[in-house]
């Protein structure tokens, strides 16, 4: 395996947008990240699609009929919220096993206004249908639980997984790609009516539309297309190991314990290396937990992390400077590379005034109910 | 006018893994799947075992009705039709197995769910599919 860098990031401000279509949404940040990278699509030699909603339906060929038909091979990708960061991963594997030297990954999706992942509705007899009788399987219910469990393993309370609330929803105010950009103070968060408890609504990511895409290439061809080349040091997928309760409690923490394991590994460094930490706090419980997997404190001690700000922009290990899932937004494809999109901007210097000062490694965490986890760490050269 | 003959109208279990035993004086109980080279156990029946890959010697067990809670989640907004607020939860079973299910007999209110709580196993017809079979449906109650 050889050697791989960033070249180009673009996204589009997450958000609604009903007059467009998809493989418009997606077009629009190909084109940023092509121009970011000072290249056309006739150096793209093999281009990752990411997509959930209309998996069914070549998102990734439909893009490129609006770019520019080069007849390059396309995968298209679909893996739950992980779907953008594993099409990542397939463009970084194309040229980091030397196949290719220049892919494209695209992440995108449109939810509109569907509520709750579109929640119910398996076919079939609804005389049937579990939901609400035994138990929930939608998401809030879900990361309530995990984060209940947090509470009951470690005292944590809601007010502690509320503060992450508020922490991302600050930071957000500096990110003009985000699609809340509203300060929101903790009694705002704790007063808001409930979805899933512990979880208010305020600390449930909002659904929305939305695209972002990376161009990757060798590192020996890097500096053709910038001058600032980022290094992908890592780059994890793992899916659901066997875990006593995983089959009927999805446990969101073992799988990602196991990327970062393999991530840390494979990058030749530790979570005290990191300088910024984007993951994925698709409700607010979810980031507290994930401090935890990710090893960037120990066991117990997260709440205690949110409490005294050391994962503010400022603090000892910024997570989620973009505002997170929880403002930014999360179109499920969009997220994984929008995450890419973000740390690159902090690890060249270009990230305004949320910028996490001298940055030189970025961790980024996905996770995919069901489940799957890919972690990319990425580093300035 | 002659009565057109029906079809004869029974229960039938939410999922696979709840049994309805048809002898009366049975209870209804869940169904699990002991892996005896690894001895994980698994909700309703198995192909292989997917803590030790076994295919052979996955034995179905009758799982007890009496469980403690693990967590819980008040749920206050759900899919269109769900009838809220409720207490969704995992139970842990005896057995070593989880069981995701609604805590009935409960106020749905943080203060009144105890981790570790004993909870018993409950039945209830609760809907009628569409062939006009009672759909059974379990969930736990505060023991």
């Amino acid at each position: 395996m050889r050697d791989v860098a960033i070249v180009g990031v673009g996204m589009i401000k997450f958000g609604r947008y009903p007059e467009k279509t998809v493989p418009e949404l997606a077009a629009q940040a190909a084109l940023l990240a092509l121009k970011d990278a000072g290249m056309d699509m006739k150096s793209v030699e093999l281009m990752a699609s990411g997509n959930l909603y209309q998996s069914n339906a070549m998102v990734g060929q439909r893009i490129l009929q609006i770019i520019g038909q080069t007849g390059i091979p396309i995968i298209n990708v679909s893996n739950a919220c992980a779907t953008g960061s594993t099409a990542f991963r397939e463009a970084y594997f194309a040229v980091a096993s030397g196949a290719y030297d220049v892919a494209m990954a695209i992440g995108s999706e449109q939810m509109g206004k569907m509520g709750l992942l579109g929640g119910g509705g398996m076919g079939g007899d609804p005389a049937y249908s579990t939901e609400g009788v035994l138990g929930s399987g939608l998401m809030p219910a879900v990361f309530g639980m995990a984060g209940v469990e947090h509470m009951r393993k470690y005292g944590t309370t809601q007010e502690q997984f509320a503060k992450v609330s508020v922490k991302n929803d600050k930071h957000s105010m500096h990110n003009p790609y985000s699609q809340y950009q509203t300060e929101v103070g903790l009694e705002d968060v704790l007063n808001a009516r409930v979805v899933s408890w512990p979880n208010t609504l305020y600390m449930c990511c909002p659904t929305g539309d939305g695209a972002a895409a990376a161009i990757v290439c060798s590192m020996e061809k890097a500096r053709q297309f910038t001058t600032k080349p980022i290094k992908v040091a890592a780059s994890i997928l793992t899916s659901d190991p066997w875990t006593q309760r995983d089959l009927t409690m999805p446990d969101i923490n073992t799988l990602t314990r196991n990327a970062a394991k393999l991530a840390y590994e494979k990058a030749g460094l530790g979570p005290q290396d990191l300088d910024l930490v984007e993951l994925h706090d698709c409700f607010a419980t979810a980031e507290i937990l994930h401090y935890e997997n990710l090893g960037i404190c120990g066991e117990g001690e997260a709440g205690r992390m949110v409490d005294e700000g050391a994962t503010s922009i400022g603090g000892k290990i910024p997570v989620n400077a973009s505002g997170g899932l929880l403002s930014k937004g999360h179109p499920l494809g969009a997220t994984g590379v929008a995450n890419v999109c973000e740390v690159v901007w902090h690890l060249r210097g270009e990230a305004g005034g949320r910028q996490v000062e001298g940055a030189k490694v970025g961790l980024a965490h996905v996770i995919g109910l069901g489940s799957a986890c890919t972690i990319q760490v990425l580093e300035k050269v | 006018m002659a009565e057109a003959p029906t079809a004869q109208k029974t229960q039938k279990p939410i999922v696979p893994f709840l049994r309805l035993p048809e002898n009366p004086s049975e209870q209804p109980y869940l169904a699990g799947t002991r892996c005896k080279t690894c001895g994980a156990v698994y909700l309703g029946a198995r192909m292989a075992c997917s803590k030790c890959f076994a295919t052979e010697g996955l034995d179905e067990i009758k799982l007890s009705d009496k469980g403690e809670l693990h967590v819980f989640s008040i749920v206050h907004q759900s899919a269109p039709g769900v009838p809220t607020p409720y207490v969704a939860a995992i139970v842990d079973l005896p057995e070593g197995v989880s069981v995701r299910c609604n805590i009935a007999g409960v106020e749905p209110d943080p203060k009144n769910l105890k981790f570790g709580m004993p909870v018993q196993m409950v039945t209830e017809a609760i809907r009628t599919d569409r062939e006009g079979n009672d759909v059974i449906a379990f969930s736990f109650r505060p023991a």
